[in-house]
């Protein structure tokens, strides 16, 4: 099994190095570079020139591209554009934020979805199923702005039980963070679960209807324990690459609301740098938020082959 | 007497004749009596026809400002009340999801064009050119899509022209997940390696064979990109990113209103209606219509 | 001696859950009793319903149908109507399952021994901490290797033998006194079949418990059960003691069907049955086999007949049962084609070598060894005409060798000649469209090898359009003429694959193989995935077309008895390597190599006395290790030198050669087993 791990990592090592070369490639391809988008109608002349020689982008690609994964792997993420400070020291305070955010979602949203879940499959086509489903389908298909918006206007406007907007800055104190979080998170986990819990569901009726349960129902085993011997086990452990899998989803949708909220984190950052047109920043922030959703794989990757013995063997 | 001998020619049972005589009209029947699906379809229709032929409806023009009419609540004049600059939202609501639609479609025919072509030709090449574009696959699919399609926003720029080839390009990557998916059902059945015994090309193989088969899973998964693409299109136009001003948008419209919801929330609820009922009815007539082919909606990438 | 009823069954009716309509119920009104001890075969082919019947004997229905009338009494217990409290105490303890694919039955999560001892604690007084050595017993009483590890292994590391034992050790914990079997011998090789049913047969004698076996295969219920009952479309159509109804069947469905069986002592290909089992939405008012009955009558249609005693012991449920000593069977045209004498071979394989793995470029890099070979050292030859029959257990590598030929395998050395010049290694993507089709290949699984999208039309003109360069017109002409030869009706053209059955796809494969008009025609186990009464309309359908077109076939199969019906000559393979070559007559009268005798040692027919010795002519498993010989690790009659030195062919002379250390160049064996 260590071989296994060892090979999963080679190739989220792998998966990391690709997308940094598309990141860094796909300005490339682009005509003009970092300068010209950022100055716009004023790129000519003495101002481009500094800007170019602040960049240093006058060395050939692969240099630059070699030079930038290296400083990347070192902690150094290069220069903002558009503030003129380092980028590690602007976005700090703002990766903590989101980790915040992100982490109040997956800590009540996944418990939540996997419960809910499991009591939907086990209740297939009862009305406690229709009313589970239906409602994850509707969370699912309403974008996080449209959900965040009738939140705001649900819970701030006519109920007054939390301002819609954050307006702490970003380098308060967790326990306020955690305080102004709360619609923002709620609006996360709600898309969140939706997606496990059909997932679960349709996990769950999966192996409800195998035969190795009708067999368990065939040997006399009482329901209790047929449900939680044999058939959560079995509809949970491949829902654990899935729950992985809604991660990225999650550090999508974390763009969105934070830009709807107002929240202090690198989603609400990385808008504004889109906006700015300061793409050094764009880069550096879309190559951690996917090194963070690498990391979140390949740890539930080897956490599946820890719980799943069909899962260890080697196979070529 | 002997046992009837097997030297008779078998001749098929008379109910069965015309039991397959045009399968698609029938499934289309079944999918009508589905009363979820049904009215799903209807609210598509609905949007359908406001896209098409809204502007010969609507009340005012959908970039006129009347500065004495600001944020106006509903009325007999503006029924939809007025917006900010003093638009009206009726109209706009009318025709905010023309150019949303324009896009999506444009762009899912592309992303349904090069994405299941290159997944069921995966499907059946296999061996290393498989593996090496699914482990690129993979990595793309690494990266949340709005960043992905951030970056190249960042760099290019938005509007429609830029937006299309976007879209088409990131959606086209889960579409080569599903394609590729319902083609390996049936690339290790017999009658494929039976058309490959024959000595049958490659490309005859995917067109006669693989694809008349997945067909149905593709058809509602082209209806299912089109509807996430609407949700995608609207998530950029409400950061700024997606359809230019003045132009109407719902996204746009959500966005705009986002100051102003405590004092006007008729500026965010119409619009809001509006795209929510697109996608819900989307959702529940495939829905319908995947439960009825007998077609299998969960799949990984299916959500964006 | 009467002994106690333990179960009975009271009129049971089962019918699908679609109430649009009026369907006919998947069981009905169904009656038969067990006595303790006693074992009871329910035959029947698919379709009939017995696998419905089986779980209602636990009590389950499964969703989508509905219980609708009737009794399932188990000791006393209705077993359809008590609550599952009550059902799940006699479930696993007093009355077991033994699934059908044990291997699908099995919870994947949970160790082996687990599951066998969650039935000891739910159904015996054993203590916990008695539970291990219980459950390693059990393991050891169905023979599995190693019994004390085994119960820490799951279910994806064993093998499909070792999990049908397993099934069985499961099914045995809790001590029942009814066993229930599903098809106990399916997907198992013969000689694995043999050791299962001697060690059920020791089991029950051991225990006295009673069985019910459901099997649509007769020779197995002959083996096992002394009473017999034969199902058709939901209805018990005869039975009695076993001996009396495979000797002398009185319903016309059990003569047919025991008139299709192939057997080895019958060198004739058996009569099948026309038409097919009626579907669940097609009710009909009298006897449901009166469509497809010789001997049907006009009152045959009015009613249904109920079971009523013939002779003594034996219960018909037909108005016109045939009592006659079962008529001679209509000659089949099974006079073998006299070969064309000493003509040179059409297909010559030498010294063939084929590996389970195709060979990456990796492994060339990294010089790593060459995969297990499927196939080796083979070398057989067909002739214009000729039927050869390729006879093997899984992992003998008869499907490789048909794949290799017709080049969707990779050849790893040896050669493929055909007809004289061609050379075979080459991989289908560089053959010439000529050769392509010439060499036609056949499909086992009728459902998979028709595209379901396609019409029957349009898969027959693939080939026409691919090889000939026909009009329209022609190749609908053409079209027609391959059903007609295939016996199908030409309005089938416009069918889906979906609406026939899987006999008729069967011919439909057939024509679009012969459509190419080819001088070689490879069959893949064709007749594997069908009914016992379609079986015997496609092979003589085989057989015809062969002589009609001079076709060359190489026909393998798992099956002697199907093989040797057919085949000119036949083949037997073990892992990959020939063991012996001859007339087919001569394989099955006279065989030369041990395997041979084996396979034929193993073989089930219903006219057998249930309770025959069922000792194999084989061991179990390999017990030495062997560099010679590749049978020396299951052989009997092994010689020393078997394991050290490959043998010699011999027997050229006579037309029938082996490989075996046993036999001399005369060909008279040294040793007799």
């Amino acid at each position: 099994m260590f071989r296994l791990i060892v090979q999963r990592f080679c190739s989220a090592c792998f998966t990391l190095a690709f997308i940094a070369a598309v990141v860094f490639g796909a300005v490339e391809l682009m005509p003009g570079n970092a300068c010209t988008a950022y100055l716009g109608r004023d790129a000519v002349g003495a101002k481009l020139e500094s800007c170019e020689a602040r960049l240093g982008l006058k060395r050939p690609a692969l240099v630059r591209f070699g030079d930038w994964a290296l400083g990347a792997l070192k902690g150094d993420l290069g220069v903002s554009v558009q503030r003129g400070k380092p980028i590690t020291e602007l976005i700090g305070w703002r990766l903590r934020n989101t980790i915040v955010l992100s982490s109040i979602a997956i800590l009540f949203g996944v418990p939540l979805a996997i419960l809910l879940g499991v009591v939907a499959g086990l209740n297939k086509d009862r009305k406690l199923d229709f009313a589970l489903s239906g409602g994850a389908i509707f969370a699912m298909t309403l974008p996080e702005f449209v959900s965040s918006t009738i939140f705001i206007l649900v819970f701030s406007v006519s109920l007054g039980w939390a301002s819609g907007i954050v307006t702490i800055g970003y380098k308060a104190p967790i326990l306020d963070l955690i305080g102004s979080s709360i619609l923002p998170a709620t609006t996360l986990t709600l898309v969140l679960t939706a997606h496990i819990l059909r997932m679960v569901r349709a996990s769950v009726i999966e192996v409800l209807e195998s035969d190795y349960v009708l067999m368990a129902r065939l040997k006399g085993v009482p329901y209790r324990r047929i449900i939680l011997r044999h058939v959560l086990p079995n509809s949970l452990l491949p829902a654990i690459s899935v729950i992985g899998l809604t991660v990225a989803w999650l550090l999508g949708g974390v763009v969105t609301v934070e830009s709807v909220y107002n929240y202090p984190g690198l989603g609400r950052m990385v808008v504004d740098a889109v906006s700015d047109r300061d793409i050094p920043l764009v880069q550096a922030i879309t190559l951690l938020i996917c090194s963070i959703y690498i990391l979140v794989n390949l740890l539930t990757d080897i956490l599946a082959m820890l719980l799943n013995p069909r899962l260890r063997t080697y196979r070529a | 007497m002997t046992i009837r001998n097997a030297t008779d020619p078998q001749t098929l049972p008379g109910r069965q004749r015309g039991r397959s005589r045009k399968p698609g009209g029938r499934r289309l029947a079944r999918l009508l009596t589905n009363p979820s699906g049904l009215a799903g379809l209807a609210i598509v229709t609905l949007h359908l026809v406001l896209a098409c032929f809204g502007p010969l409806i609507v009340p005012y023009d959908f970039a006129f400002q009347d500065p004495s009419a600001v944020l106006q609540p509903p009325s007999l004049a503006h029924w939809f009340g007025t917006d900010l600059l003093g638009r009206d939202v009726l109209t706009r609501t009318i025709l905010g999801g023309r150019e949303a639609m324009l896009i999506c479609t444009i762009a899912t025919a592309i992303a349904m064009l090069w994405g299941g072509i290159l997944g069921i030709s995966l499907a059946l090449i296999g061996g290393w050119i498989d593996n090496i574009v699914m482990r690129i696959a993979d990595a793309l699919m690494a990266m949340p899509w709005i960043l992905f399609v951030m970056v190249f926003v960042a760099a290019l720029g938005t509007g429609t022209t830029a937006l299309v080839p976007i879209l088409g390009v990131s959606y086209g990557l889960s579409v080569v997940y599903l394609a590729r998916s319902a083609a390996l059902e049936f690339v290790t059945k017999d009658f494929v390696l039976a058309a490959q015994a024959r000595g049958q090309r490659r490309h005859t193989i995917v067109f006669k064979e693989l694809l008349p088969n997945v067909r149905d899973s593709l058809a509602v998964q082209t209806a299912m990109q089109w509807s996430w693409m609407i949700l995608g299109v609207s998530s950029l136009s409400y950061l700024g990113f997606g359809v230019p001003p003045p132009a109407p948008d719902w996204g746009l419209m959500i966005a705009d209103a986002r100051g102003i919801m405590s004092a006007a929330p008729w500026t965010a609820v119409f619009p809001i209606i509006a795209l929510s009922s697109l996608v819900i009815g989307t959702n529940l007539a495939f829905d319908a219509a995947a439960k009825t082919l007998g077609v299998d909606r969960n799949s990984r990438a299916a959500g964006r | 001696m009467s002994r106690p009823i333990l179960f009975r069954i009271e009129r049971l009716t089962i019918a699908g859950g679609d109430r649009r309509g009026v369907t006919a119920p998947i069981v009905d009104d169904l009656s038969l009793s067990v006595e303790s001890g006693a074992a009871l075969g329910i035959a029947g082919e698919s379709g009939c319903g017995k696998s419905t019947l089986l779980l209602a004997m636990m009590g389950v229905v499964k969703s989508g149908l509905r219980h609708q009338s009737g009794h399932c009494l188990f000791d006393g217990v209705d077993l359809l109507r008590c609550d599952e409290v009550e059902a799940g105490r006699l479930r696993g303890g007093r009355i077991a399952l033994i699934p059908q694919n044990a291997g699908l039955a099995l919870t994947p999560n949970i160790r082996i021994g687990d599951q066998i001892a969650e039935v000891l604690r739910l159904h015996t007084d054993l203590p916990q901490s008695a539970h291990r050595a219980r459950v390693e017993e059990l393991l050891r009483q169905v023979r599995l290797p190693m019994p004390g590890s085994l119960g820490r292994r799951f279910p994806h590391e064993l093998s499909g033998g070792q999990l049908q034992r397993v099934g069985i050790a499961m099914a045995l914990a809790g001590e029942p006194d009814l066993l229930l079997l599903d098809e106990p011998t399916t997907g198992l090789d013969v000689t694995t079949q043999l050791g299962i049913l001697g060690l059920l047969a020791d089991l029950r004698r051991d225990r006295g418990m009673a069985m019910i076996c459901v099997s649509h295969d007769l020779g197995v219920i002959a083996t096992l059960c002394d009473h017999v009952a034969i199902m058709y479309a939901g209805r018990l159509i005869e039975t009695g003691p076993t001996r009396t109804i495979l000797r002398n069947p009185a319903h016309p469905y059990s003569r047919a069907l025991l008139a299709a069986i192939p057997r080895i002592s019958t060198a004739r290909i058996p009569s099948s049955i026309a038409g097919r089992p009626p579907a669940p939405d097609q009710p009909l008012p009298g006897c449901r086999f009166a469509p497809r009955c010789a001997h049907v009558m006009a009152d045959c249609h009015a009613g249904i007949a109920e079971l009523a005693p013939q002779g003594h012991d034996q219960w018909v449920a037909c108005r016109h049962p045939q009592l006659d000593t079962r008529e001679t069977q209509p000659e089949a045209a099974n006079q073998q084609n006299p070969l064309a004498a000493e003509a040179p071979p059409l297909v010559d394989i030498s010294g063939l070598a084929v590996t389970y793995r195709r060979r990456h470029v990796l492994d060339r890099l990294l010089h790593r060894a060459p995969a297990r070979k499927a196939v080796e050292s083979l070398s057989l030859t067909l002739h214009r005409g000729e039927i050869l029959g390729l006879v093997g257990e899984s992992g003998s590598g008869k499907s490789t060798i048909l794949r290799a030929i017709s080049g969707l395998w990779p050849v790893l050395d040896g050669q493929i000649t055909f007809a004289g010049t061609v050379d075979l290694t080459m991989p289908v993507t560089q053959r010439e469209r000529q050769i392509l089709r010439r060499i036609q290949l056949i499909f086992q699984n009728p459902d998979a090898s028709l595209n379901p999208r396609q019409t029957i039309r349009d898969i027959l003109a693939q080939p026409l359009e691919l090889y000939f360069n026909l009009s329209r017109r022609e190749v609908t002409e053409r079209a027609q003429a391959l059903l007609m030869d295939v016996r199908l009706d030409a309005g089938y053209l416009d069918r889906l694959p979906g609406d026939l059955s899987g006999g008729e796809r069967q011919r439909v494969a057939i024509a679009r193989a012969f459509a190419a008009d080819p001088d070689v025609i490879l069959c893949d186990e064709i007749t594997s995935a069908l009914d016992v009464s379609v079986q015997a309309s496609i092979l003589q359908l085989i057989r015809d077309l062969a002589v009609k077109r001079n076709v060359a076939c190489l026909f393998v199969s798992h099956d002697l008895a199907v093989v040797q019906a057919l085949a000119h000559r036949i083949a037997v393979l073990y892992r990959g390597r020939l063991m012996e070559v001859g007339p087919a007559r001569s394989i099955c009268t006279a065989p030369r190599h041990p395997y041979t005798r084996a396979l034929l040692a193993a073989v089930l027919e219903p006219d057998m006395q249930p309770g025959r010795d069922m000792v194999g002519a084989m061991r179990d498993d390999d017990d030495i290790v062997s560099h010679g010989c590749v049978y020396a690790g299951r052989c009997l009659s092994r010689l020393e030198r078997c394991a050290s030195a490959m043998p010699q062919w011999s027997g050229f002379a006579e037309g029938h050669p082996a490989c075996c250390h046993l036999l001399a160049d005369t060909g008279i064996p040294l040793a007799m087993p």
